[in-house]
């Protein structure tokens, strides 16, 4: 009886896990297909669309982008995120909860809510649709992220840290500079490496607000439309590895920071 | 007289409707060790801080080596702190951490470094220069903070509740060290602490601070054998207080009625009437003979607390129970709870509060 509950609690654990991965396993299996279609049988491994990805420049170019757009819109994203966790957690505000609220909010609103105020936004501004109006895009959404992760580990244990700073004479902006980025650092790391991964590979607002240069999610979309080729496999595959490592990334740091 | 080395005027601090420190004016001198000693909540904490820079006082004003430095933010002061929880920098070596102040006054790393050794060798850690703060034990992570604090050679090093971390033994080892370390440097150093023995072992000047006010300030023997109020009569160490009133002043003699029976006690200046407040010390209260001078009846003991050295005795008076006596008994004493002994003392022991 308690071996078969055993067998059954493990079967159910491999279709769990068969039901999340198989598609991705799917996906990066076909893309070493030697053969013309993506669809058994397996006549691979054949690394041809990978070689045809890479000589692809709209692809390659719009690989550029992406990481390009992921990056620098991290980047000013974990500052914004952290100078304003930086403001709530050390100075009295005047309605402090309600904005905090405030700037968690885009949390919940759905991409596609987003990328339309945007793209209505921009427009009557005069921006033009562009990878920047992209990126400006992915700040919007990965702030309140970054903001939410640095915030949440600038505790008061800091707070004499700091004090200790400016007593020995540091003015404000090496306080923050050569004490609060630092011990932060682990929350900075993660919050910035998730931002990545968020900015990689989103479509909604990289397709609404980008034109003749695009990010790889929108190019792979204009891709599928001509119908499945292990090509659109290589590349997603290819997508998918760049995210692994940069979640990975993103635990290494959270995990660094809990050992000592 | 010489100026003092910082000069607290009239200062009164309000955080929202509370008033933490009511008119509190206080003199340092330099080269001393004082101890603001009070109960949480007394106000001391925010004295320091008020003297650190951290907190603005809402009134009075604070001087630094006669310099006004009310306003002044802790950066430019010439004051250091040491943390309760030391706030040492996580992410530094030992050695940056103690060369960091130095550093911010622009001293070339060479002779930060050569100095930070030097400050670390002081406090007994001239090995620990390259470790990392979590690689230390408490009592070693606040002489870091000790020699972080004391290699910029402030005017005033502030300590706050430096001890209040450490387990009984280190403490009392810790406090022996702090003295040393201070008569050496010579630098003044401001210490808050709830503990009296503390107090009494370290400071060379002792503020007794109850409510936002200065009870009492002195030498920590002046503040001991003559307490001016009730409050530090108990506070600084325990008491057992007699209340009373003034039934005749005749020449330098009062003559005070209690419910233990009359006290004659040399003294002037309060009239017939006046309410008082009579401390006695435990060690000065006698039982089980009339050998003092001062009779004050019977008492029926409650308690016997065996100390190692003494034993700590608690009797109710049998003239007023609502009195409770304190006192010392040799640790031989045969004593036992239930007995009913004498009690009496020495008048020159009693100790008149103004009540």
């Amino acid at each position: 009886m308690r071996l078969a509950l055993r067998i059954l609690g493990g079967l159910y654990a491999i279709a769990i896990y068969g039901f999340i991965f198989l598609p991705v396993v799917v996906l990066v299996l076909f893309s070493l297909q030697a053969t013309s279609f993506p669809i058994p049988p397996f006549t691979g491994p054949s690394l041809r669309w990978y070689e045809a990805v890479l000589t692809d420049t709209r692809l390659t170019a719009a690989l550029v982008n992406s990481l390009l757009v992921a990056s620098l819109s991290s980047l000013v994203a974990v500052t914004l995120g952290f100078l304003s966790a930086w403001g709530f957690a050390r100075f009295v505000l005047p309605g402090s909860a309600l904005l905090r609220g405030l700037i968690t909010l885009p949390l919940t609103v759905s991409y596609l809510i987003i990328g339309m105020g945007l793209l209505v936004l921009f427009n009557w501004v005069g921006v033009p649709k562009s990878l920047i109006a992209a990126g400006i895009g992915h700040v919007v959404i990965n702030l309140p992220l970054c903001f939410a992760i640095i915030y949440s580990q600038m505790g008061d244990h800091q707070v004499n840290i700091e004090r200790a700073a400016r007593d020995l004479g540091a003015p404000e902006w090496k306080v923050l500079l050569l004490i609060t980025v630092p011990v932060l650092a682990p929350a900075i790391f993660a919050a910035f490496f998730l931002s990545m991964t968020f900015s990689w590979d989103e479509f909604v607002i990289s397709f609404l607000l980008t034109r003749f240069d695009t990010t790889l999610p929108v190019e792979i979309w204009n891709l599928l439309r001509s119908g499945l080729n292990p090509k659109t496999n290589a590349v997603g595959s290819l997508v998918f590895a760049v995210s692994i490592v940069l979640v990975l990334l993103f635990e290494l740091t959270l995990l660094r920071r809990k050992k000592p | 007289m010489s100026a003092p080395l910082v000069d607290i005027r009239a200062v009164s601090h309000r955080f929202g409707e509370h008033l933490a420190l009511k008119d509190v004016s206080l003199r340092i001198e330099p080269g001393s060790y004082t101890i603001l000693l009070g109960p949480s909540g007394s106000g001391k904490t925010t004295l320091l801080s008020i003297l650190g820079g951290f907190v603005r006082p809402s009134e009075g004003k604070v001087f630094i080596r006669g310099e006004d430095c009310t306003t002044m933010p802790p950066a430019r002061r010439p004051t250091t702190t040491v943390f309760q929880d030391y706030a040492l920098f996580p992410h530094m070596s030992v050695g940056n951490n103690v060369g960091f102040g130095l550093r911010m006054r622009g001293v070339d790393g060479t002779t930060r470094a050569a100095k930070a050794r030097e400050a670390l060798a002081l406090v007994g850690l001239a090995s620990a220069f390259d470790k990392k703060p979590h690689q230390l034990s408490g009592g070693q992570r606040q002489r870091v903070a000790l020699a972080r604090a004391l290699v910029v050679e402030p005017a005033v090093l502030l300590l706050d509740e430096p001890l209040g971390a450490l387990d009984l033994k280190l403490r009392r080892q810790m406090q022996d060290e702090l003295k040393a370390i201070q008569k050496r440097v010579g630098t003044a150093f401001v210490h808050v602490t709830h503990d009296q023995e503390e107090a009494m072992a370290l400071a060379d000047h002792c503020v007794v601070m109850n409510d936002g006010r200065i009870e009492d300030e002195g030498t920590p023997e002046r503040v001991y054998s003559r307490p001016a109020t009730r409050f530090s009569a108990t506070f600084m160490g325990e008491s057992t207080i007699l209340a009373g009133t003034v039934a005749e002043a005749t020449g330098d003699t009062l003559l005070i009625r209690t419910r233990c029976g009359p006290v004659s006690l040399p003294g002037s200046s309060l009239p017939a009437g006046a309410a008082v407040a009579l401390a006695i010390r435990p060690e000065h209260i006698v039982l089980g003979s009339d050998a003092g001078g001062v009779r004050l009846g019977d008492a029926r003991v409650s308690d016997v607390v065996f100390q190692g050295s003494f034993k700590r005795v608690l009797a109710t008076s049998a003239l007023d129970p609502s009195l409770g006596f304190i006192a010392k008994a040799p640790a031989a004493a045969g004593i036992q709870p239930g007995d009913t002994v004498a009690v009496s003392c020495d008048s020159q022991d009693i100790i008149m509060l103004a009540d």
